[in-house]
């Protein structure tokens, strides 16, 4: 584990850069995160951000891509151009959730 | 134990942009051989979870491996019977009229329970993520196949020489 500092704050993140525990997770954490990785945030993308964190609360882990185009009201082409560098695990890693387990 | 890093390690580079110097881009060409349920699938889930990790993918389809993306075969997949030694039945049972479909379908149905889309639905969702999907000219010449014969989720017809221009610097996998 390492501990890398986002939006000023001392947040604990493993090797591949996901946080080690969500609740360090603050939505000034995810800005940090996503200008790190070159993504500049749009209310789309909060909204799929915003539906990993209630799907992974209630669910207990990552919802995979399949599972976020059939509940958060994006299509999978969007997912793509909102997350170009892969959104399987950048989405997961800017909501401060461990890389998602699906490989749907 | 913890240890300060910086952000340093990891990429800043905007999606669509590449700077010289830079780490290359990661890319994977997959091709298909054959054309029952399990020989499709595995192809097309690692393709799947390439492109979810942001890792260029094409996928070339010959010969057996042509039915996933013949319009008239993709939805009629079928997993082998006979002289498939992982499947508990014996291969003569596996023989009788009828048994193939059986198995079929009852392999879909445990990969529906899952949510496992289908093969037509997976090629939609490849093409959506950004993957390219080719077909093998000669095999295609082979099964009297024209491109109209294809779903239209294919994006061309590639010779070997094509297949290797176009994957060139990529990870090859054969199935």
């Amino acid at each position: 584990m390492l501990t890398h500092e986002y939006a000023g704050r001392p947040i604990t993140v493993n090797e591949e850069g996901f946080l080690a525990d969500s609740a360090q997770w603050t939505p000034e954490v995810a800005e940090a995160i996503a200008r790190e990785v070159g993504i500049p945030l749009t209310p789309e993308h909060w909204k799929v951000i915003t539906y990993c964190r209630e799907d992974a609360a209630k669910q207990g882990q990552s919802p995979g891509l399949r599972r976020i185009t059939q509940n958060a009201g994006v299509t999978m082409k969007e997912l793509y151009q909102l997350f170009p560098k892969g959104p399987g695990k950048l989405a997961a890693k800017i909501a401060g959730l461990p890389k998602p387990k699906s490989c749907l | 134990m913890a240890e300060a890093i910086s952000t340093a390690g990891w990429p800043q580079v905007p999606a669509d942009k590449e700077v010289p110097g830079a780490e290359p881009q990661r890319k994977v060409a997959i091709i298909v051989s054959k054309g029952t349920i399990d020989m499709v699938y595995p192809g097309l889930i690692l393709a799947n979870g390439a492109r979810m990790s942001g890792i260029d993918v094409m996928l070339f389809f010959t010969f057996w491996g042509l039915d996933a993306i013949t319009e008239n075969k993709v939805d009629k997949l079928h997993v082998a019977t006979v002289g498939n030694p992982s499947l508990p039945i014996p291969t003569l049972v596996g023989g009788l009229p009828g048994m193939e479909s059986l198995a079929s379908k009852m392999m879909k149905k445990d990969m529906a329970k899952l949510d496992i889309p289908n093969v037509r639905e997976m090629l939609q969702i490849l093409q959506d993520s950004g993957a390219h999907i080719y077909a093998c000219g000669l095999a295609m010449d082979m099964f009297k196949l024209t491109k109209e014969d294809l779903v239209p989720q294919v994006e061309g017809v590639l010779s070997a020489m094509d297949f290797f221009d176009k994957a060139e610097s990529a990870q090859i996998i054969f199935t």
